[in-house]
């Protein structure tokens, strides 16, 4: 009896010994601006507000995942659909923290704003231990992304055209009603069927909102989804006219504000439309 | 006469305590059930809001995920949550005035403690809260007492975000004021801990003239913060909600429908948050009341026509509140200064001479309210409230007389968190002490009487689906 529960204590040990060095090489950290994100402040935070969705082992195979559709990320497979980085890459730090903090319009995952910084920054930490990737390498340098050109009809037109040549129309459809010939076949590599974007009811994107958000999408694609990126296909012009001509599709957002901001943006003069908030 | 006046003293007293405790509580997993979130999002320990509960309260019961319309979802979903806690508690009050012969008050009088225990429950909520569109929402609240008569709690139609901005929303019918420290989302549910003594308090003498003239009572109800009233609110927030506003202007009817009194009273709050590092939000805020209450009422061949008041008088309460974080320990701070004016601090009507000497009442007083979230699913909290009065109605009176001391502490235990129902193993004890607050004894030469110290032990399964 006595015996046994020597054993048991030593067990037990041993498991705590084991569980601090996994601590110790499992470690991760964030960095977002002057911040340093600490995932194991990170993982209290993730059992209180993530775990019901993402999962325990951040599988995406929360208690609620079966309810919700588009899915909650599996963060193992290390896929992610907002990036700066190029498509197949790891995002970085910023662009999870920017994911965390802006939700997913259209979906179950909200946004995190009312969390303080630090309190993101630690989640992005922890949200990055879930899988090898972010131990094994490291995401290259964002996508450069050279300034905007004017939005003029010029732009537009050859835009419009680009998006005939690029067969965006095949998903989206014509009018960027996202009834395309091939969107009732799509699906995820999880094998969910999943929507391509109407442009015509949507007034922001999953990832953001701005022209540069944009732009980004179409250069970097949104990963694990059928939405490819373009980045080998369009010269940085090019998706600048596509992103001009998008802008037309969006029958719900103000058009002439959006000139006006852009124009304004053009001169330097205002932060892009929808940048993040602090 | 004497012995009707001490009485009613009493009544009142308890009739007061029993009002104001079992408030209703809020905490919806109905709203769980509809976003899919555990309780713990929204939640430091439900009701209790986090930042981001505040934040999806603040925008409307809305997550802005361009899914928050009904029309978005199974139409087998129905926006309504219940609570109900079945619970054991003992209640005990010392100084209490009992016959030496029960049965027989002839034979004269004695202080006894007087205590009860046994199995109970506390009331129930039924409520339903939710959006009728993107950026309308809306709330009723029937609650019943464990009796089971209803009164509704609260009903309100709130238009969200005017003008597409946040700093705009306008909300009308009965609602909770809004302030920093909610009474309604504290995690003390005990008759003596389950309220807020300074969102309540009525001075001493106050609450005796009241008792003597019963009719005024009806129509004009003593203040509470912690009382939901009737009215119309505009509130904003900033996108974050660490700022936040809200200014209403109110019925002077103590949230009782029916009850219209032609006058109208004032609250404003405002409040600020700061994230300071690793330590979290700190948020800090003010509010006032501004409000009148009618003294007298016209009569008909004698019989008072009550629902016409006159002769207002006016009563104000402000304050400052705190929520402080470090880690897993953190501390909500209450300070409110009280003034009733001398009319109604005497209960005279305002066409009758005052009593000789009489004055205002004021009176300041707080808590710190301290919580250890040890998990989502455990926390402890303690309360150490006090209530001092700073000018009594009359200089004679003794300088402690209706003072409060009150002390709480216990602690909730969610056995599992998830997104469908709430249950929480809760157990408190209570103590409050009630300055020179007892009756006197009829043999006594003094109008007041000893020190009144009524406790609450409490354990109890508090649960919402
Ligand atoms: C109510 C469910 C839910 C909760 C709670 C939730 N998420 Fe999500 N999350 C989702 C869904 C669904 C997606 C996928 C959205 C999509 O693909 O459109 C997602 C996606 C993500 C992504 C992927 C970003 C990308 O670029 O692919 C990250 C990172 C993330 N969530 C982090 C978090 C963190 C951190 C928390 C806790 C603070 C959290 N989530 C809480 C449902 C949730
Ligand atoms: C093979 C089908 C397919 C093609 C071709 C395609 N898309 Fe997409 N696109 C999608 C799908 C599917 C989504 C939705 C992804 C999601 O919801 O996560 C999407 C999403 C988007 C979004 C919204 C991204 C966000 O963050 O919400 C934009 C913008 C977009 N596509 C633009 C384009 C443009 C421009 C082209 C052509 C240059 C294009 N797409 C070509 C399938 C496609």
């Amino acid at each position: 009896m006595k015996h046994n529960r020597m054993r048991a204590h030593f067990t037990g040990i041993l498991v705590l010994l084991f569980a601090g060095v996994g601590q110790v090489i499992f470690a991760q950290e964030s960095h977002i601006g002057g911040l340093t994100g600490e995932g194991s402040r990170g993982k209290q935070l993730y059992r209180r507000y993530c775990v019901g969705c993402h999962g325990p082992l951040g599988d995406g195979r929360g208690e609620n995942a079966p309810w919700i559709d588009p899915k909650p990320r599996d963060f193992v497979t290390g896929t992610f659909k907002c990036r700066s980085t190029p498509t197949g890459a790891l995002p970085t730090d910023e662009d999870l923290y920017k994911s965390v903090t802006r939700g997913f319009v259209n979906s179950n995952m909200p946004s995190w704003l009312p969390l303080t910084k630090q309190q993101r920054a630690d989640l992005v930490a922890y949200v990055k231990t879930f899988s090898s990737s972010f131990r094994e390498e490291k995401p290259p340098s964002p996508l450069s992304m050279p300034s905007e050109s004017a939005a003029n009809q010029q732009s537009i037109q050859s835009g419009n055209e680009l998006y005939q040549k690029m067969n965006c129309w095949s998903c989206h459809g014509k009018e960027g009603r996202g009834d395309g010939p091939s969107a009732q076949t799509l699906v995820d590599n999880r094998g969910y069927p999943i929507p391509p974007y109407d442009f015509s009811v949507g007034t922001r994107f999953k990832c953001g909102e701005s022209n540069q958000d944009l732009y980004r999408i179409l250069m970097t694609g949104l990963d694990g989804t059928p939405m490819p990126s373009f980045a080998n296909g369009l010269t940085p012009a090019q998706a600048w006219d596509v992103v001009h001509y998008i802008r037309t599709l969006q029958m719900n957002v103000k058009r002439k504000k959006q000139t006006a901001e852009n124009e304004k943006k053009d001169r330097g003069e205002s932060k892009p439309v929808g940048a993040q908030p602090e | 006469m004497l012995l009707r006046l001490r009485a009613a003293v009493i009544f009142i007293l308890v009739l007061g305590v029993v009002l104001s405790v079992r408030q209703p509580a809020h905490a919806i997993p109905a709203f769980a059930r509809k976003y899919d979130l555990p309780c713990s999002a929204c939640h430091e320990a439900w009701p209790k809001l986090n930042d981001f509960g505040i934040a999806f309260r603040d925008r409307g019961y809305q997550l802005g995920n361009e899914k928050d319309s009904p029309i978005w979802q199974n139409p087998s979903y129905w926006p309504i949550t219940f609570r109900i806690t079945p619970e054991w508690h003992r209640e005990s009050s010392s100084n209490q005035v009992v016959d030496t012969v029960p049965g027989n008050p002839a034979l004269g009088q004695i202080y006894q403690d007087v205590t009860t225990h046994g199995f109970d429950f506390s009331g129930l909520d039924i409520w339903a809260a939710g959006t009728l569109y993107k950026d309308i929402s809306f709330s009723v609240l029937p609650s019943a007492d464990s009796s089971g008569s209803f009164h509704f709690e609260n009903v309100f139609v709130r238009f969200d975000n005017l003008f597409r901005t946040r700093w705009l929303n306008l909300k009308l019918g009965k609602f909770e004021l809004d302030n920093l420290v909610s009474e309604k989302r504290m995690l003390f549910l005990s008759s003596n801990g389950g309220f807020y003594q300074v969102y309540h308090y009525t001075p001493f003498r106050e609450v005796q003239f009241r008792a003597s003239n019963p009719p005024i009572v009806q129509f004009n109800p003593v203040f509470g913060i912690g009382d939901n009233q009737l009215g119309v609110e505009l509130s904003g927030h900033s996108e974050n909600s660490y700022a936040r506003y809200s200014v209403a202007l109110l019925s002077s009817n103590e949230g009782s429908p029916g009850l219209p009194n032609r006058t109208y009273d004032w609250w404003a709050s405002f409040n600020q948050g700061f994230a300071v590092g690793k330590l979290g939000v700190q948020r800090v805020g003010a509010f006032a009341f501004f409000g009148q209450r009618p003294t007298f009422f016209n009569t008909s061949f004698g019989s008072p026509v009550l629902s016409e008041g006159l002769g207002n008088k006016s009563l104000y309460r402000a304050g400052l509140t705190g929520l402080f974080y470090i880690k897993k320990v953190d501390f909500s701070t209450v300070f409110v200064h009280g003034w009733d004016n001398v009319f109604l601090g005497t209960g005279t009507a305002a066409n009758a001479p005052l009593p000789v000497g009489a004055r205002g009442p004021t009176w300041n007083g707080g808590f710190v309210e301290t919580h250890f979230t040890y998990s989502p699913q455990l926390v402890f909290v303690q309360r150490n409230e006090i209530v001092r009065m700073s000018r009594q109605v009359f200089r004679t009176d003794p300088r402690d007389l209706g003072d409060i001391d009150a002390f709480s502490f216990g602690l909730r235990y969610y056995p599992f968190m998830f997104s469908r129902a709430g249950l929480a193993l809760h157990t408190e004890y209570s103590l409050v002490r009630s300055y020179k607050s007892a009756s006197p004894l009829p043999t006594s030469t003094s109008p007041f009487g000893p020190d009144l110290r009524s406790s609450s032990v409490f354990i109890g399964l508090d649960f919402a689906f």
